[in-house]
């Protein structure tokens, strides 16, 4: 039996056009409120989705890429993600929630334990999209280090040594924070009266980390969350992402255009597994698309129209960007899972609508999700994972035991 | 005159990682499960507090070089929790410590806001700093700061803090689908921001509008004469130490004292010192309720762990329930140095000799042991009696002005805060010193009854218009 294809949904303000507020679903004038996030993550949870996504990033929206703008017709400003993650954590059952949270400037420290009490507060529903930050503008709010302007062409040509820095960093971060959310063992409190001892030291490791970018010294100051490790998602458009995704990540997200890029950029992550030596699971991988859904192709392509003429310019995107009917949108999903993708992460064009749209006709198509547990990673069909230490102390003793026995 | 009478003011410490937390205890569950905090911040709203309180973890106590076994140990994030309680409270407020040390203020502004937003306007700071290598191993920036300059870093972060949280109007966002105008037109340019200063040289755009508050409520506790200087500049409460009647009263005239200099009002600042309590049907059940609990907080090893945290040596070989050290601080074996025994936590000691002399006198003259000497001296102020005498004595400390009212420090949890809830909150309202209902829709400034952020600034301003227009 297959599993049904994993399906997240990217939340970010009010859909991913940026005349989507102007949709009459929109709420604009809430975006910024409890209600607003509460209703988007409720209402995807009842739909059945997998997991939803945060969007952040540590500074403000822009038309341009790499600087900011003056425009006022577009929405501006934005929540903390891991926050408003967190605030739908007890107000949520079974879906995933999947904040992205910036390597470049965020303390390692916070994004582990920010993450691991999202794990807690969701009793096992917490992943991270690792995301770095290589604007200079972003740099300048912080001002601890100046990022020059980032060169277009080495960019495209995938070998900027600056993304390639950004990632470097990124992987440093990732392995930290694993480490942190492996420093307690599951057991490390014991709470034994007779001794008078709350833990017991010998299982909690500190996190002891040298590496190019930063040193770490002590323990996660948070016991083991429920999942332990939380799934780590990466979005990649170019080989070094795809890397960095191999070394780090749990799931990858990617964007082919076409058939073509379905196959080649699937092959490409694959490669990446391979170069990198990566064990253990394969990377589960998810095709980014944008989607604009109505009843009829024609309705959906005058309904992207619509919004581009407001915008002022044709959308544009990183990603498919798709637009037609509910049934042309499980064809393409069909399509990518036939190739071995493993889902899809489906940027709403509008929010409410498009995901009302996703869940009235594409998830009741594709059935309930036949997950074995409440977790994210029982939904996702993934292992608990081994503690690092806890497995070394197993293996040290059944060495010993060896030893005895010869 | 019923009205008259001075309102008293509550919070809740959640009891997380400290030495007072009786986890032996029957009652006490888990300080890690999200449904404690949810039971914790459900009582205090029960209680019609002003808002729960979270203490911060940045790495793990150690002493004599190993991690610290005997106390509560492990606690969440605490913006994350704070934020996860949001969602499943109404009207409480939601203060949490975090560190200005290691963090940096385009980011935990913006966190901060992001509370204030989901939280509807109940969000609070308490802004600590650390002067600790110790801790700061576990950051990017390491290192630490000495007393001043983490004191000019907190002073500036604070500052630049609120130039990001004004960098945004409060009527910034029009969202008007007809005209197109996301933005008002005079806000093409929200959340720009330039500062240049001794700590900080940053420049952007902030990317949080403004919230309920527009500035979570700016709690702090530290004490020393820059602690309290910075208190008179910034903070809303004062979440203080000094908790005895006569100690307390010196300390509020102290900082209230200072306000003006920051042209500030006495109103402006609350102080609310920690303090436990204990009660019983009779003052007798209530004293002996006490003892028990001093009794399990403070177990032979425990009393020996604090003398070895001013000793700054090892003192296993010593009987909790014999006399103390015969020698001073600092004379003792030679492998050890005081100040280094402990690692991670905040510095109780600050003159170890005159301390440990003081102590060694005390318990010669009152034939005490290091156990019951230790009971003694490191318990904080406890109200202890029947619900009646505790409500009686919280009321009159703020009639007197020795505070504003309280930070309430239970022993267990997540059940720690319920007795005094039931129990003495009635009490409390009954003399009509203390809310029966939240006003609806209250920020928790308003709960606290502060002024609305933005007012001094406001005043200064106009008078310096004033003096431009008249000179």
């Amino acid at each position: 039996m297959t599993r049904r294809p994993t399906i997240a949904v990217a939340l970010d303000g009010a859909g991913w056009h940026p005349a989507a507020w102007r949709d009459p679903s929109a709420r604009p004038a809430e975006l910024f409120t409890a209600r607003y996030w509460r209703d988007l993550a409720q209402f995807a949870e009842r739909a059945d989705v997998d997991l939803v996504t945060f969007e952040d990033a540590l500074g403000l929206q822009s038309s341009t890429l790499w600087s900011t703008d003056e425009r006022t017709d577009q929405v501006r400003g934005r929540l903390d993600a891991l926050l408003i993650a967190s605030f739908v954590a007890p107000v949520t059952q079974r879906i995933g929630l999947v904040p992205t949270v910036t390597t470049t400037h965020t303390e390692p420290f916070h994004v582990a334990t920010g993450l691991q009490t999202l794990d807690i507060a969701s009793r096992g529903r917490a992943g991270w999209r690792a995301q770095i930050s290589g604007s200079p503008h972003e740099a300048a709010h912080f001002g601890r280090r100046t990022v020059p302007n980032v060169d277009i062409e080495a960019l495209l040509a995938g070998d900027s040594e600056q993304i390639r820095a950004g990632l470097d960093e990124a992987r440093e971060v990732v392995e930290v924070v694993r480490r942190l959310w492996d420093s307690w063992e599951a057991d490390a409190i014991i709470r034994d009266a007779s001794t008078g001892r709350f833990i017991d030291r010998e299982r909690i490791h500190g996190a002891e980390y040298e590496g190019e970018h930063f040193s770490i010294a002590g323990a996660s100051i948070v016991p083991r969350s429920p999942q332990g490790q939380p799934l780590v998602a990466v979005l990649g458009h170019q080989t070094i992402p795809y890397e960095l995704a191999a070394t780090s990540a749990d799931l990858v997200f990617i964007t082919p255009l076409d058939e073509a890029q379905s196959v080649s950029i699937l092959g490409e992550v694959r490669d990446a597994e391979v170069r990198t030596g990566r064990t253990g699971r394969p990377l589960s991988v998810l095709a980014e698309v944008v989607v604009v859904l109505e009843s009829t192709p024609a309705a959906a392509r005058a309904a992207l129209e619509r919004l581009d003429e407001q915008n002022g310019s044709p959308l544009t995107s990183d990603a498919l960007i798709f637009t037609g009917t509910p049934e042309q949108l499980l064809e393409r999903i069909d399509a990518w899972t036939a190739l071995g993708y493993d889902g899809v992460r489906i940027r709403p064009a509008r929010l409410p609508r498009d995901l009302e749209q996703l869940a009235d006709w594409v998830l009741p198509a594709l059935g309930r999700s036949d997950a074995a547990g409440t977790t994210l990673r029982e939904r996702l069909g993934f292992e608990l994972p081994e503690n690092r230490y806890t497995a070394a102390a197993a293996a040290a003793g059944a060495a010993r035991q060896n030893g005895e026995a010869a | 005159m019923a009205d008259a009478k001075r309102q008293v003011h509550l919070a809740a410490h959640f009891p997380g990682v400290n030495n007072t937390t009786l986890w032996a205890d029957p009652l006490h569950r888990s300080q890690i499960d999200f449904s404690a905090f949810e039971h914790f911040g459900r009582t205090a709203e029960r209680g019609r507090f002003d808002y729960v309180f979270l203490a911060e973890g940045l790495r793990l106590r150690e002493h004599k070089g190993q991690l610290h076994e005997l106390d509560v140990v492990g606690r969440p994030n605490t913006l994350a929790v704070l934020t996860a309680l949001a969602a499943v409270t109404e009207h409480i407020g939601l203060v949490g410590t975090l560190n200005a040390t290691f963090n940096e203020p385009y980011e935990l502004a913006r966190q901060l806001s992001t509370l204030d937003h989901l939280s509807g306007g109940r969000a609070g700071w308490n802004v600590v700093t650390s002067s600790d290598a110790f801790h700061g191993a576990n950051f990017r920036r390491g290192g630490f700061l000495d007393h001043g300059d983490r004191y000019h870093r907190a002073n500036e972060f604070v500052s630049l803090a609120k130039e990001l949280w004004d960098s945004w109007t409060a009527d910034a966002i029009v969202a008007d689908r007809a005209t197109g105008r996301f933005l008002a037109e005079d806000a093409a340019d929200a959340g720009a921001f330039a500062h240049r200063g001794a700590q900080f040289d940053v420049r952007g755009r902030f990317a949080t509008p403004a919230s309920p508050q527009r500035y979570p409520v700016i709690v702090q506790a530290g004490d020393s004469a820059d602690g309290r200087d910075f208190a008179s500049e910034h903070a809303e409460v004062i979440f203080s130490r000094h908790s005895a009647f006569d100690e307390a009263r010196t300390f509020y005239a102290d900082v209230k004292g200072r306000l003006a200099g920051w042209g500030r009002t006495e109103d402006s600042l609350k102080i609310l010192p920690a303090v436990t309590f204990a009660i019983g049907d009779t003052q007798a059940e209530a004293e002996e309720v006490a003892r028990e609990v001093s009794l399990a907080q403070v177990t032979r090893r425990n009393a020996i762990t604090v003398l070895e945290q001013l000793w700054g040596t090892d003192l296993t070989s010593y009987d909790a329930d014999g006399p103390l050290p015969a020698f001073d601080p600092g004379e003792g074996p030679a492998d050890t140095v005081s100040g280094k025994i402990t690692k991670g936590w905040a510095p109780r000691f600050p003159n170890a000799v005159q301390i440990a002399q003081a102590w060694r006198a005390q318990s010669e003259a009152e034939g005490l042991s290091i156990r019951e000497l230790v009971i003694k001296v490191a318990g904080r102020q406890s109200f202890i009696g029947t619900p009646s005498h505790v409500a009686s004595e919280l009321d009159r400390y703020v009639q007197e002005r020795a505070t504003d009212g309280f930070v309430v420090v239970g022993t267990t949890s997540p059940h720690g805060l319920d007795a005094f809830v039931d129990r003495v909150v009635p009490e409390l309202q009954e003399r009509g010193v203390y809310r029966t209902e939240y006003e609806p829709g209250a920020t928790l400034r308003q709960n606290l009854e502060l002024p609305e952020p933005g007012a001094r600034v406001a005043a200064v301003r106009d008078a310096e218009e004033e003096v431009r227009r008249v000179g």
